[in-house]
């Protein structure tokens, strides 16, 4: 039987509430992260790499915590450090939760040249089809967080999916189970929004952050993932998230003009498109390596294949 | 933890110092954001390196490591300063009203009344109350000195160890005893006004008035403002008498490890006792265990001088049963017109219920339960007096199960070359590690190996997820775990490793007989599969169980023999009950493991569960919950109840289990603090009950790099002895070693387990040093560069992490420099077999030398030189 339209109600001898209760599908779903209550503990790395079964490398020691500089086509959620000094000389360890923002208005999405490589669902996870994807990294431009991740071995390009495999089944994401303490939640965006607004309120009004607030940047319509920050002024301090992000004009422009235009005098490049067809056959998306070819197509939640990089041991 | 995990969340204030529990307690850690979401709690950090608790912290104070009781000393003197205490609970469940003894002297210059320099051990017997009555309104006058009086058998922690520093260097021998023991007088003498001049409390009043927030700021290195500022905030609760807030203090190794270790949680304990915050939900005194189960070891006694529950370990003048419990049953000592339960009274119960279950049929009354069989401690074998009895070539064996010796103890060179001088080594492991490869130690060369004779056997044992039983937490909750997988290949259990060992020594002491056979061939071995015993099988022993028809003379219930005990309460000291542990009755009862229990139901919000696991004693969360009343009964704070006296049941109900006698009336002024045998907490701990004095004083670490400024004379510690082995160095400032070094744990790691796992390695890949910035720029080191750490011990290599987040220190007027090591890798793992690392483990550079109370090492704030590798 299907379970994937089923949503689970009660669970036997679980403490505490259904994860991911209440959440309706048709809804928009979103991931709440307190960046002001969040400990830098990794878990929800470990969490995203044993989810998604990305194998193991070897990283360097770069005078951080931080696991590695930035997000890559394996590691997909990483948190970012950065030591900051107030202005009233006081210290600060900024630790933010660095992963796809699934935005309201995908930049990726709009860069993405290849039929159904990337889809937004109606509840707001901008997930990636690897099966379809041409491997142009139009998308990695496209990104105003710079989160996808090009392999070179596979030619794909990889992000977070917020785990549409888990909440297709009433499940909450990987990283928000994992979390010890409770920094990181799940639910609608209405939900969400509302539990972060009553936190930055909480934060400005009884614990000397005047400025807190909630990261959903308008310029992208919001997005699906949303912060709770000390001081929403200053974003950038966070591991760098833009203060205004937006999707780079070509991309815009492409959609809203130029592709339209180009569709018109694509026609008259039909009778080329013949003759190269003819003479090179398609462009199409490529196995990845190590799957043994053409075969079923793995479908949303699909785990990139391991490879490409070394283990780290034995 | 006098509390729990959850309580926290009920707390309206935090400190936490000595404790890192972001990075080390992660998922408890969800608990302090709870009080910090849902109440508005503060959370004050105190910590020599800005971490990731400190993140998360309203406030922050950059200690130098080993000035916490110059910190904790300055918050009593401030919350007595300032009014910020609570007189009702201090009077009545304290012993601030009790008169001390005349001839006892304040350390005003580093020294209580009666130290002896010549052997370094203080006469303990001015540290006493007086014997009296009720002196209220009589301040000043003086009344007769009353000597102890002749009562039976008293001195409550008068642990033989604890008489004195016993030996801790190699040829260290028992204290010499004094001849008639000091002990608690009955009847105390006392003053409710807390004006007598010798009153605790004045006494009290004036040890911390010299702890002033220049002193604090002088020795801590924290500025006099800032500390003003905590001081302010965590006293804050008890502002114009208001009791309804509680306060909690966090702590861990940080505390514990240092040469005064015992004494900085004692001062913790008193503030909070000053400040009415024992007992109460959202209060107490909170220890975070480090490892999943460390607090069952302890209550097993992984420690040489107790044995299971707490009980003392005999020593040579115990010719007998009765001389030991005479001993070591404390007879209640308070003002007449008060009521102690002193539940320590208890003690032969729980002693004979133990050599039953020990010795079983062997342990009858004709021959003193076979409390002969007891090994008797004759001097110290703590920890680190192992391994110098193992270097001196006095030990010659060594199981090393569970943990890596090698690595975890203070002065890794010498436990190396401990070592080498043993005839042999069995370790049980998961992984190949330092310990087993001792003979391998980097630096060792090929003729050396040759020469070391030590046979090691390595066996290969289970994981914790290859195991079932119980795992025992930071709040005294015993949870049962299931087995997930069976043991890889050759890997076995421990208990059968152990139970194997056991049946072959027994069998050769059976063929060969021996000094002493009887203890082996009559120890109790009930296991349906005595070679492979069931952990369910030794959990129902510990228990305890009925060996004839016991009935409790208070319900009438009525177990038969064979039955499973309800609780320590049906203990007998006439044979007819066996219990390995008297805390653990009642947790595998006839009802069956409330260990396993899962339930979440949670009737008061409170967090206390009560049909989830089981907590130590009774299934009771919070302990001393008596003192969350007044002393009417009702509960101080009407939005957290835990129990309250119902004067139509004439009872002590509520939403926890009371800790107290259940039927004794408020009227009665029975003291909250039952396992004292004064009833109350005590502010001035009488006696031997700590080594260097009965109110905590501020020493300096070992290594230092100034002189005390409260007794220049008196910088350390007096009753701390040295190693005097040859690799038993110590460093000075005026030697170049003018840094302080501290040592720590990281989340992404545990212990040195997790430098095996490709995850953890992928975290934090390397080892690294925490430099100052300021430090970094003066010495010229980048971060990522390579440092080399030397201590008078030896040299550590790794890469440097050049950060914001330790400040340079002015101490004493000095700028100061603090560096900080995490503790994780050595010589074997996926880093250190890669050759990544320069295979050196940070405990090459720590100091054997220990708390003389605890004999816990002196890992935090040690002396260090650092330059570029």
């Amino acid at each position: 039987m299907p379970t994937g339209m089923l949503q689970i109600r009660a669970i036997s001898a679980h403490p505490g509430g259904v994860p991911g209760r209440g959440v309706q599908r048709e809804e928009e779903v979103c991931k709440y992260i307190d960046v002001t209550t969040c400990i830098g503990c990794k878990a929800c790395e470990v969490a995203c790499v044993e989810w998604n079964d990305m194998p193991f490398q070897q990283t360097t020691f770069d005078n951080t915590y931080q696991t590695m500089p930035a997000t890559q086509w394996n590691y997909w959620n990483l948190i970012k450090f950065h030591e900051h000094q107030r202005d009233d000389g006081t210290q600060m360890w900024l630790m933010r939760k660095d992963q796809c923002m699934h935005c309201e208005d995908p930049g990726c999405l709009r860069a993405c040249p290849a039929d159904g490589a990337i889809v937004q669902y109606t509840n707001g996870i901008v997930d990636f089809q690897q099966e379809n994807c041409i491997g142009c990294q139009y998308c990695v431009s496209g990104c105003p967080f710079d989160i996808p991740k090009f392999n070179s071995a596979t030619k794909k390009v990889y992000k977070c999916t917020l785990c549409s495999d888990r909440v297709g089944q009433g499940l909450e994401p990987a990283c928000i189970k994992s979390c010890p303490t409770g920094c990181l939640k799940f639910g609608t965006k209405s939900d969400m929004r509302a539990l972060a607004d009553a936190r930055a309120k909480q934060l400005r009004d009884h614990s000397g952050f005047p400025n807190a607030g909630v990261y959903d940047p308008p310029s992208i319509g919001g997005t699906h993932v949303i912060y709770v920050l000390h001081d929403i002024t200053k974003p950038e301090l966070y591991g760098g998230l833009p203060a205004n992000p937006q999707i780079p004009p070509t991309f815009t422009v492409w959609k809203r003009f130029a592709k339209p235009i180009a569709l018109v005098l694509s026609l008259f490049a039909a009778p080329v498109a013949f003759f190269h067809y003819v003479s090179q056959g398609p462009k199409e998306p490529q196995p990845p390596p190590g799957l043994g070819g053409p075969g079923p197509s793995p479908g949303i939640g699909a785990k990139p294949a391991p490879g490409g990089a070394d283990r780290v041991s034995e | 933890m006098t509390n729990g995990w959850i309580d926290i969340k009920n707390t309206d204030m935090m400190l936490i110092m000595g404790g890192n529990p972001a990075e080390n307690h992660p998922c408890g850690f969800k608990w302090p954001i709870e009080a910090k979401l849902q109440r508005n709690a503060k959370m004050i950090v105190v910590d020599p390196r800005f971490t990731r608790t400190a993140a998360s912290a309203d406030l922050f104070l950059q200690i130098r490591a080993g000035a916490d009781i110059a910190f904790l000393g300055g918050l009593i003197n401030y919350a007595i300063e300032n009014g910020r205490i609570a007189h009702d609970y201090v009077v009545n469940y304290t012993n601030a009203a009790f008169i001390v003894k005349e001839g006892f002297k304040l350390p005003d210059d580093g020294l209580y009344s009666g130290f002896d320099p010549s052997t370094q051990i203080y006469d303990k017997s001015t540290w006493n109350y007086q014997e009296g009555g009720n002196m209220t309104g009589h301040a000043g006058t003086e009344a007769s000195t009353g000597t102890a009086g002749a009562s039976a058998g008293s001195a409550a922690n008068l642990g033989y160890a604890a008489q004195g520093p016993a030996g801790v260097n190699g040829a260290g021998t028992a204290a010499s005893k004094p001849a008639a023991p000091a002990i608690l007088p009955p009847n105390v003498a006392y003053d409710l006004s807390l004006q007598h001049p010798r009153s605790v409390f004045q006494l009290l009043k004036t040890q911390y008035s010299r702890y002033t927030p220049e002193m604090v700021e002088r020795i801590t290195g924290i500025p006099k403002d800032q500390f003003l500022k905590a001081a302010d905030l965590f006293t804050s609760i008890r502002k114009d008498g208001d009791m309804t807030k509680a306060g909690t203090i966090i702590y861990a190794v940080g505390w514990t490890q240092h040469t005064f270790g015992t004494q900085i949680i004692r001062t913790a304990a008193m503030l909070q006792l000053l400040l009415g915050n024992v007992g109460r939900a959202g209060g107490g005194v909170n220890a975070l265990r480090g490892h999943s189960n460390i607090q069952g070891a302890t209550d097993m006694a992984g420690v040489f001088d107790i044995l299971p529950g707490y009980l003392k370990m005999p020593n040579p003048d115990d010719a007998d049963l009765a001389t030991f419990l005479k001993r070591t049953t404390p007879t209640s000592s308070k003002p007449g017109e008060w009521d102690s339960y002193n539940y320590w009274s208890n003690t032969p119960k729980f002693a004979v219920s133990f050599l039953k279950a020990m010795y079983g049929d062997a342990a009858k009354k004709e021959n003193d339960w076979a409390f002969h069989y007891l090994p008797k401690i004759d001097r110290n074998h703590a920890w680190t007096q192992i391994w110098d009895d193992m270097y001196a070539g006095h030990i010659k064996g060594m199981f090393a199960i569970g943990m890596n010796g090698v690595q975890i103890g203070p002065n890794t060179k010498k436990n190396i070359e401990a070592l080498k001088k043993a005839d042999w080594l069995v370790v049980g492991e998961i992984y190949p590690d330092e310990t087993s490869e001792f003979w391998k130690a980097p630096g060792t060369t090929g003729d050396e190996m040759k020469k070391i004779q030590t046979t090691v056997y390595r066996l290969p044992c289970a994981g914790f997820a290859e195991k079932d039983g119980n795992f025992v937490n930071s709040a005294r909750w015993l949870q049962w775990k299931n087995v997930a997988l069976p043991p890889p290949g050759e890997a076995r259990l421990d208990q059968d490793i152990l139970a194997q060992v056991f049946l072959k020594v027994r069998e050769l002491y059976q063929k060969e007989g021996g000094k002493f056979p009887d203890p082996i061939l009559n120890a109790r071995w009930p296991y349906t599969q005595p070679r492979n015993p069931s952990l369910a099988e030794v959990a129902r022993e510990i228990n305890g169980q009925a060996l004839a028809d016991v009935t409790d003379p208070a319900t009438g219930t009525v177990i038969k023999a064979g039955q499973q005990l309800p609780g320590f309460a049906f203990l007998r000291d006439d044979g007819s009950t066996l219990c390995g542990n008297w805390l653990y009755s009642g947790s595998w009862t006839e009802a069956g493991n409330m260990t396993a229990r899962r339930g979440t139901e949670d009737p008061s919000g409170l967090g206390i569960y009560p049909n989830w696991g089981w907590s130590w004693p009774a299934n009771r969360r919070v302990m001393y919950n008596r003192a969350s009343c007044d002393p009417s009964g009702k509960p101080w704070d009407a939005e957290r109840r835990q129990i309250w006296w119902n004067e139509a049941g004439g009872r002590w109900v509520g939403n926890d289990v009371p800790d107290f006698k259940v039927d004794s009336k408020p009227s009665d002024h029975m003291g909250p603090f039952i396992m004292n045998p004064e009833g109350i907490g005590r502010l001035f701990a009488p006696l031997a009950a700590f080594a260097e004095g009965p109110f905590p004083e501020h020493y300096e670490p070992i290594e230092s790099p100034l002189l005390n400024p409260l007794h220049p004379k008196q910088s350390n510690n007096p009753v701390v002895r040295r190693m005097k082995t040859d690799l038993d160095k110590f460093g000075a400032p005026d030697q170049g070693f003018t840094i302080v070094c501290t040592t720590y744990r990281l989340t992404e790691h545990y212990h040195y387990w997790t430098k095996n796992n490709p995850m953890n390695v992928q975290l934090v890949p390397e080892p690294f040093v925490e430099i100052p910035h300021d430090l970094a720029n003066d010495l010229g080191i980048k971060g990522g560069d390579k440092v080399k750490v030397t201590s008078a011990r030896a040299s550590y290599v790794a890469k440097a992490m050049v950060t914001q987040r330790i400040k340079p220190m002015l101490i004493d007027g000095k700028k100061t420099y603090q560096i900080g090591i995490p503790i994780h890798w050595g010589y074997r793992g996926i880093a250190e077999d890669e050759g990544i690392t320069a295979l050196t483990g940070v405990n090459l550079l720590s100091p054997t030398v220990v708390d003389p109370n605890a004999y816990t090492p002196e890992f935090k704030g040690f002396l260090v030189k650092l330059e570029k590798a």
